[in-house]
């Protein structure tokens, strides 16, 4: 059987692998969109986060010996800290001035970034093996799925899933919906919004940390990792609509999907798909698919 | 008193004329090499930093000076785009003094680069990128291709493989000059060997997930999955081709592996990978007397590409000293007339179209029990003579050659 001329294993198999891709923009999306929705910031550093995510899984891999599992938790702590630091002593002086300062600050952070890590480890990648238990893959018939892709979906899900529960459905997110809405009636009423911004901007950037050691098994390990990706998830979050955290999950999986089809049928528009759904979706629904517009 | 002024003055008129007729030698006063390299993206390791120190400690071992001239070596970064590439050329032959550029990796810049260079009637030297138009369409007196080309990766590793038995072929290519003629070449080989070409994806430079083309590639049922890509693309590449477990029932070609690859894909994914390299550092001590000195300086081991960087150097600046100036077309002639033969190479020399002919070989990836020590990879298969390892003058579309 036949979808489009292509055969259908193969159709089911690059759906999956969209999936799989869709998994890492989801994550990686949903830190970018919580980091907006709150900072108005507009995080052009995700992706270099996402990359150094992905070095300190691996340095302490190599020189403390700590295995993947407890990277797991440890990374994005890690990464967590560092996105604290930067907004304590860098980001928060800008949130007054207009947007574009906060991304040429996060822009000229990546260079930063990408050029120090270039230097210290050079740019041909580092290997990140597979866990043990994670190792071999599954035979579904209409494709060779190594296990390890799974988890990342799985992962992804639970991940997505929990931060839109803690967001909608604790006394915590209630106060980061406050304060993104009417950030000066909620200092108002005795919370600390500041502190709230340093955390959420700590948070967003963790997720970008986890996405790094959720990618090192699968790509080399070095300094450009994030740099094209970040493009690609902007656009998503533009789609999704600015700031909606289910939004950008949902469009995230999406357009693995759709960005993996278009391998297969026209793989040199491959790079540009994306941007193109950006543009269709922003002359209909210029709010984005899942985005209200403010009035 | 009048005496001693006078032969004062004639002295110094003397030492006037003297230094005039030197500068008409050499212009400038300086005989200036650029290294134009990938100093940040992704052929940063196979090029950068490395090309430079390979370059500058020719420079040093030439002794600094050349016909009582400074030898000045600077560098910029080419960011793999031609046309910044060919600007900083155009801005170097025009005022920055420059008599040579040297490395040059990126296939698009390496031909961006020599199209400027013939206009400009100034050297350069391709070590770095694989392009066939350096010595064909783009070729003049002032382009010498040096270390390697796609035909001597085709005649090496895809020869190789498809002798083994590799009849049916699919393409894994990265979508520029480099990789499009690497898989034109290979299919070339391939077609003459009564082997047949069933497909091709092509990806972007910099890609990092390779699952969608792999997925293509086992679909394909070819017997050879042919990696048309180099560096962290190839890299990417191999390891998604063994996670996905294509290397079971397809095997893979890497067209254009270095010694930096085969170093980040580590032996046990890479081992068995055949390679065709000019050029390894542990093949006698005159190439490990260098490696060495280059590691002390780079933190670790040159490659073909670098090791050409050094030789040609070294060469460019003996052609200077033979001719007894820098002017262009007097080097150019005295490159065409001598022979290198250093670590780099025993009997090299530049043919009419610019192709620098050597010997190349083809090697294969060790496995882990067989490395006895760090970036000890590889272990010798073959010596491609230079008339087999390079495309035959008869076939050059270089206007320099007769027919």
């Amino acid at each position: 059987m036949e979808i489009f001329g292509i055969p259908h294993q193969a159709f089911l198999g690059q759906i999956m692998l969209g999936l799989v891709n869709g998994a890492f923009y989801a994550v990686l999306s949903l830190g970018l969109a919580i980091i907006f929705g709150l900072l108005r910031i507009v995080n052009f550093a995700h992706g270099a986060f996402f990359m150094v995510g992905a070095f300190v899984a691996f340095l302490i891999g190599r020189d403390l010996g700590i295995g993947y599992w407890p990277a797991m938790i440890l990374v994005p702590l890690i990464v967590g800290f560092l996105g604290v630091v930067f907004e304590r002593v860098a980001l928060r002086r800008i949130y007054r001035l207009d947007p574009l300062y906060g991304l040429l600050l996060t822009f000229g952070m990546v260079l930063v970034l990408e050029g120090g890590f270039r230097v210290a480890m050079g740019s041909s990648g580092q290997r990140f093996a597979t866990p043990e238990a994670l190792r071999g893959v599954w035979n579904l018939g209409f494709m060779i799925l190594p296990i390890y892709r799974a988890f990342v979906i799985l992962v992804a899900v639970v991940v997505c899933a929990g931060t839109w529960i803690v967001i909608e459905k604790t006394r915590m997110g209630a106060y980061l919906r406050a304060a993104t809405e009417r950030p000066e009636l909620t200092q108002a009423f005795g919370i600390n919004v500041p502190v709230l911004l340093t955390l959420t901007y700590g948070a967003g950037v963790a997720l970008a940390g986890f996405a790094g050691v959720l990618a090192a098994p699968i790509q080399q390990v070095s300094p450009s990792m994030g740099s094209d990706l970040v493009i690609i998830v902007f656009a998503i979050v533009v789609i999704g609509g600015l700031g909606s955290v289910f939004g950008s999950a949902i469009t995230g999986l999406g357009l693995g999907v759709i960005e993996g089809l278009t391998k297969v049928y026209y793989s040199e528009a491959s790079t540009t798909v994306v941007f193109l759904v950006m543009a269709l979706v922003l002359l209909l629904r210029p709010a984005g698919l899942f985005g209200r517009e403010e009035g | 008193m009048q005496n001693t002024l006078r032969v004062a003055v004639a002295a110094a008129s003397m030492l006037a004329l003297g230094a005039g007729s030197a500068a008409a030698q050499v212009s400038d006063d300086v005989v200036r090499i650029g290294v134009l390299a990938d100093m940040s993206g992704i052929y940063n390791d196979l090029s950068g930093k490395g090309a430079v120190e390979a370059v500058k400690m020719a420079a040093e071992d030439f002794g600094g000076n050349v016909l009582g001239k400074k030898i000045d070596v600077i560098f910029a970064d080419h960011l793999n785009k031609p046309d910044v590439g060919a600007a900083k050329a155009r801005e170097w032959f025009d005022t920055g003094g420059v008599d040579l550029i040297n490395d040059l990796a990126n296939s698009g810049v390496a031909r961006a680069v020599a199209a400027v260079a013939k206009e400009k009637k100034r050297h350069i030297i391709v070590n770095g990128a694989s392009n066939m138009g350096i010595t064909n369409e783009l070729c003049s007196p002032y382009a010498i291709h040096y270390a390697y080309d796609a035909y001597s990766l085709a005649h090496g590793t895809g020869k190789a493989v498809v002798e083994q038995g590799g009849k049916s072929w699919f393409f894994l290519t990265v979508d520029f000059a480099f990789g499009i003629g690497l898989e034109q070449q290979v299919s070339d080989v391939v077609r003459a060997n009564k082997g047949r070409v069933v497909g091709a994806a092509r990806h972007p430079l910099a890609t990092t997930d390779f699952s969608s083309y792999i997925l293509q590639a086992q679909a394909s049922k070819a017997e050879i999955i042919g990696v048309a890509s180099t560096g962290a693309d190839a890299v990417n590449a191999i390891k998604a081709a063994a996670e996905f477990g294509a290397t079971k029932n397809q095997k893979l070609a890497a067209l254009l592996l270095w010694i930096e690859d085969v170093h980040s894909l580590g032996l046990q994914t890479a081992q068995g990978l055949m390679l065709t390299n000019a050029w390894y550092w542990d093949m006698n001590d005159e190439t490990r007397k260098f490696a060495k000195r280059f590691y002390d300086r780079v933190g670790k081991m040159p490659n073909m590409a670098q090791a050409a960087d050094y030789s040609s150097t070294m060469f460019y600046l003996n052609a200077v000293k033979a001719a007894g100036t820098d002017n262009a077309d007097k080097v150019s002639a005295k490159m065409r007339e001598m022979t290198v033969s250093d670590m780099f190479t025993k009997s090299g020399k530049v043919r009419v179209d610019g192709r620098f002919m050597h010997d190349m070989y083809l090697w294969q990836v060790k496995s882990p029990a067989e490395s006895k020590a760090a970036w000890d990879y590889l272990k010798p298969v073959a010596t491609i003579p230079a008339e087999q390892a390079f495309q035959p003058l008869a076939d050059s579309k270089c206007d320099l050659v007769k027919k």
